[in-house]
């Protein structure tokens, strides 16, 4: 059996995946999004309080976290529609903040001091069974007419709408997914940790997020999970360099991103690895 | 004598002081093959952008199949039958020839993001297995078939051009709007376009034409419109337009 070490590790790289997937769904649609960490502070903030202080049953906690997300999602999401690139990442950026200052200033979810006593519920079947549905989610998605939308709005939002697409609808659609992604994400960390405060969920969280997808590569949500994965297990791989961990990690962010700046898992090597498995299927 | 297709009253234009549409009427009638021609700066892919959404108007009324469109986004204008093609080629540079016809299906299927989660695993759904065969059937119109599964932008210059139209084709138009389809094209890739446009009208789709090359225009139009400084300035059968002193004024001058 895996100690509980391992696990552990196994569960943070787990909710990391799960966050990176978050951030990559508004990409995958153009919209980049420097709030993810905004969106898991709400959820785990919601499911935390529901179970703490209304003795709701995890799943359901867990759902109200996601919807949580989800419907700030949307919220954020209108004043995200007129907004492209580098301007969207500064006003996701403000939400995230913004979130951040709320609970610190709330009283209810224990301000600054952080929130405490929430029941362990997060097991590594709860982070390994919706980390399946996501990825078959995923998997689905990519091929259908969301998806192509998603993906027509990233190449060419002008073309994308003289084709027929509702730019609109599909951005809101894509921000809310996104938010009850990492909703869910919140509610997985919250009762693992047992204790969550604000600064869990800053800029920190957020850049990281990013991070993990970027560097995994932006051409296919396996991108984000491998970026997750990958950065989020490294560090422990690395402890024998004590004093140098976190140097050598940085260093071999900066190394990955010069050597393929398009991330770890490009367009043709999708392409090289489907080709791969459809001469294998075929063998079969 | 019934509706035009299209109909254009005073439609105008501006971008900042520079007037580019200066109370345009134009009428497209339906199952014909309409060509706009005009010198660079006349106005005529702004007209395309006014009439597909790209743009909206400054003033005036676009109407379309009988109904007022001028304010309609550009996705609800789709739906109703108006499609384009770009005059710099636009087409989506992720997807295959195949996703980007199935792309202009988008407003003829139906399907939100957790659609793809009903329906038995890992076999497509009844929906995209249709949506796949239809968009295979555009390609072959456009010659494509072969290509379905190539990076679009990795095609020769010629085939994105066709692409483009297959593209558009999918969301079944009534009017299709071809900016300057021709740009760049040999003479060989300029007839085969033609018999592609001539046949994709001859199927009932009515063709709003911005072209230089004046061969393709005399071949293929039932009827021109001259364009100058946003205004029209004649307007009729090919033959006659070619001779026409306003027209050989605006292109070589006075």
């Amino acid at each position: 059996m895996l100690s509980d070490h391992t696990v552990s590790i196994l569960i943070f790289a787990g909710i990391d995946v799960i966050m990176a997937l978050s951030f990559y769904l508004p990409a995958s649609a153009g919209q980049l999004s420097a709030g993810q960490g905004g969106f898991m502070a709400l959820g785990a903030y919601a499911s935390a309080y529901l179970t703490v202080h209304h003795g709701a049953p995890f799943p359901l906690a867990l759902a109200a976290g996601a919807l949580v997300g989800g419907l700030v999602g949307l919220a954020v999401g209108f004043p995200a529609l007129r907004l492209r690139g580098l301007y969207l990442v500064l006003v996701t950026f403000g939400f995230g903040e913004m979130v951040r200052v709320l609970f610190l200033n709330a009283p209810a979810f224990g301000g600054p001091a952080g929130f405490a006593g929430i029941p362990p519920a997060t097991t590594i079947w709860y982070v390994l069974g919706l980390l399946v549905v996501l990825v078959y989610f995923f998997t689905r998605v990519s091929g259908s007419r969301m998806g192509r939308a998603f993906a027509a709005l990233r190449d060419d939002e002008a073309a994308a709408e003289a084709m027929g697409v509702n730019a609109t609808y599909v951005k809101l659609v894509a921000f809310a997914a996104g938010g009850v992604i990492a909703g869910l994400g919140g509610g997985l960390y919250a009762h693992y940790t047992l204790f969550i405060d604000p600064e869990a969920f800053g800029v920190g969280r957020s850049l990281f997020v990013m991070l993990y997808a970027v560097f995994g590569g932006l051409a296919s949500f396996w991108g984000a999970v491998a970026g997750a994965a990958i950065l989020s297990i490294l560090p422990e791989l690395l402890r024998w360099v004590k004093d140098w961990r976190e140097i050598l990690y940085g260093l071999l962010v900066l190394i990955m991103m010069l050597v393929r700046p398009q991330g770890l898992l490009d367009a043709a090597l999708l392409a090289r690895l489907s080709a791969r498995g459809e001469r294998a299927a075929a063998r079969g | 004598m019934s509706e035009p297709l299209l109909a254009v009253d005073r439609l105008s234009r501006s971008f900042g002081k520079l007037v580019v549409l200066a109370g345009l009427d134009l009428s497209v009638e339906a199952g014909g093959i309409h060509a706009i021609i005009g010198p660079n700066g006349a106005g005529k892919t702004t007209f395309f952008n006014l009439v597909t959404g790209a743009l909206s108007p400054d003033g005036g009324r676009i109407r379309f199949g009988g109904s007022d469109i001028a304010h309609l986004p550009a996705y609800r204008r789709t739906a109703l039958g108006i499609c384009r093609t770009f005059q710099n080629i636009r087409l989506f540079g992720s997807m295959t020839a195949l996703e980007n016809v199935l792309l202009g299906l988008h407003c003829r299927t139906r399907g939100g993001l957790l659609a793809p989660l009903l329906g038995v695993p890992f076999r497509r759904s009844p929906g995209e297995v249709a949506a796949r065969e239809r968009a295979v059937a555009v390609l072959e119109t456009v010659g494509l078939a072969a290509k379905a599964h190539q990076s679009a932008v990795e095609l020769p210059y010629g085939e994105q051009r066709r692409l483009e139209i297959a593209r558009a084709l999918a969301s079944a138009p009534r009017l299709l709007l071809l900016d300057e389809p021709s740009a760049g094209m040999n003479p060989l890739e300029t007839l085969e376009l033609e018999a592609l446009i001539t046949q994709v009208n001859r199927r009932g789709v009515t063709i709003l034409l911005i072209e230089h090359k004046m061969s393709l225009v005399m071949r293929l139009s039932k009827i021109v419109t001259v364009l100058n400084f946003g205004q029209k300035i004649a307007e009729a059968a090919p033959a006659e337009i070619q001779h026409d002193p306003r027209v050989i004024e605006a292109y070589l001058g006075s």
